[in-house]
């Protein structure tokens, strides 16, 4: 007993930085499986509120940016309006009954407070949380386009892992048709993803706009991603598939945060049917 | 706490701050951004084994790992080089013994505490880009990377210590 004290003493350099290196490796494995990495992310309450004060200062520069593409999305949502107006006049009556009423998605806005983009594993951090009504899992959008998948939240923030990450797997399909692919990143450029997995039925062409698929309980149909921007065909299948996004993830200030209330239903009903 | 205490706390704050504020934006030449918080490394004391220089290193790089989302890659590094710090200070100079308490690496000749930051740099840099890519394929680009980086660092610290002489 006594020389096995002696030995840990005579060593406590050397097994305390043992100690601590196997501490840090397990922090980066956590980090790399989805949803364990509770403890080391920008979601807690110190490094959220550090960003958030940055981020103050930094909105002023950006106002300007942020009104043109409010007044864009402004403009886009008023032209949707005016074509509801047609519709509505053909109806004689309307019936309003709360029972019938059913919402199928609740948007949260939040702002970005932390941005990565040039990293291998991306990450952003907005200043919305479990008070909020987030959970992890939610998709998050701009009115440009998609953003990524909520992934730790604590009480006030949560970090999104961005479409920019090389484990992010994002249900994607063609505006044109209905053929389905994944979205993936190969960490090249920041404007760029890749859609795998796309059928060689699908015939696609450069300049075709990619929309997010309905496949998954994230993201809601239709929800615009890039147009391709280059691809390459091997032995029958698709080698890549580029594509140029619409978002410039470099620059991503406000967000709206995709609440799927079918997703519990849904979910239950898949694993229903797998178990049978 | 006296003042070399308040010092070293001083100093581990406000490069962490600098660290996320300003250094993790710059993105020179696209995608370069100077580790410079491992300046912490080179200016603590040098005492015969220490064991709180492990523990601060780790927490700071726990903390630049909190703020920048990465996991426990910069914690792992920036453990690992003070840890070996004594040893690689070792051979540069040439000789086992280690007059510690009054060694400051600033005693040292130009190209000598040059090296010291040359080869701490450069390990903490190739352990940092080697676990975030964590691939042979990468190897090249994982290179590159720990070499440009390193540049960038290792200016920006010689830097800094003209003016942490001047002061002395």
């Amino acid at each position: 007993m006594q020389q096995i004290i002696s030995f840990l003493y005579k060593n406590k350099l050397f097994i305390l930085f043992l100690l601590l290196e196997v501490f840090a490796v397990i922090f980066t494995i956590q980090s790399h499986s989805f949803h364990k990495s509770k403890f080391v992310n920008s979601a807690n309450f110190l490094s959220g509120g550090i960003y958030n004060k940055i981020n103050n200062f930094k909105e002023f520069l950006l106002l300007k940016k942020e009104n043109e593409r409010l007044n864009e999305e402004n403009v886009y949502l008023k032209n949707l309006l005016s074509l509801e107006e047609k519709d509505i006049v053909q109806h004689d009556m309307t019936v309003i009954d709360t029972l019938n009423f059913k919402q199928k998605y609740q948007y949260t806005g939040a702002k970005v407070i932390n941005n990565n983009f040039r990293k291998n594993n991306n990450y952003l951090t907005i200043n919305k949380g479990a008070n909020h009504g987030l959970e992890s899992d939610l998709g998050v959008i701009n009115s440009k386009g998609i953003v990524g998948i909520t992934k730790s939240v604590s009480a006030n923030y949560a970090t999104v892992l961005s479409i920019l990450n090389v484990n992010s797997r994002i249900n994607a399909k063609l505006l044109n048709s209905d053929h389905y692919g994944s979205l993936s990143w190969d960490n090249n450029d920041y404007n760029v993803v890749q859609l795998l997995d796309l059928p060689i039925q699908a015939a696609i062409y450069k300049g075709d706009t990619v929309v997010t698929g309905g496949k998954s309980t994230i993201f809601p149909e239709g929800i615009p991603i890039g147009t391709i921007k280059e691809f390459k065909t091997l032995n029958n299948n698709y080698e890549y598939i580029d594509i140029l996004l619409f978002n410039d993830m470099s620059s991503i200030g406000y967000v709206q945060v995709i609440k799927n209330f079918d997703k519990i239903e849904i979910i239950n009903l898949e694993e229903k049917s797998t178990n049978e | 706490m006296n003042r070399e205490n308040i010092n070293s706390t001083l100093l581990f704050i406000g490069l962490i701050l600098l660290q996320i504020i300003v250094l993790n934006n710059i993105n020179f030449l696209g995608y370069i951004n100077p580790y410079f918080y491992i300046f912490f490394i080179f200016l603590y004391p040098i005492r015969k084994d220490d064991v709180s220089i492990l523990i601060l290193s780790f927490l700071l790089g726990l903390f630049i790992d909190i703020f920048s989302d990465s996991g426990g890659i910069n914690a792992a590094a920036t453990l690992f080089i003070a840890f070996i710090r004594i040893p690689v200070l070792q051979s540069v100079i040439g000789k086992r013994e280690i007059e510690y308490g009054a060694m400051t690496i600033f005693k040292l000749p130009f190209p000598k505490m040059f090296l010291y930051v040359l080869v701490l740099t450069f390990i903490h840099h190739f352990i940092v880009f080697g676990m975030e890519y964590f691939k042979w394929s990468k190897f090249g680009i994982i290179l590159i990377n720990t070499f440009l980086t390193s540049i960038f660092t290792i200016i920006l610290t010689l830097i800094s210590f003209t003016f942490v002489m001047r002061k002395r």
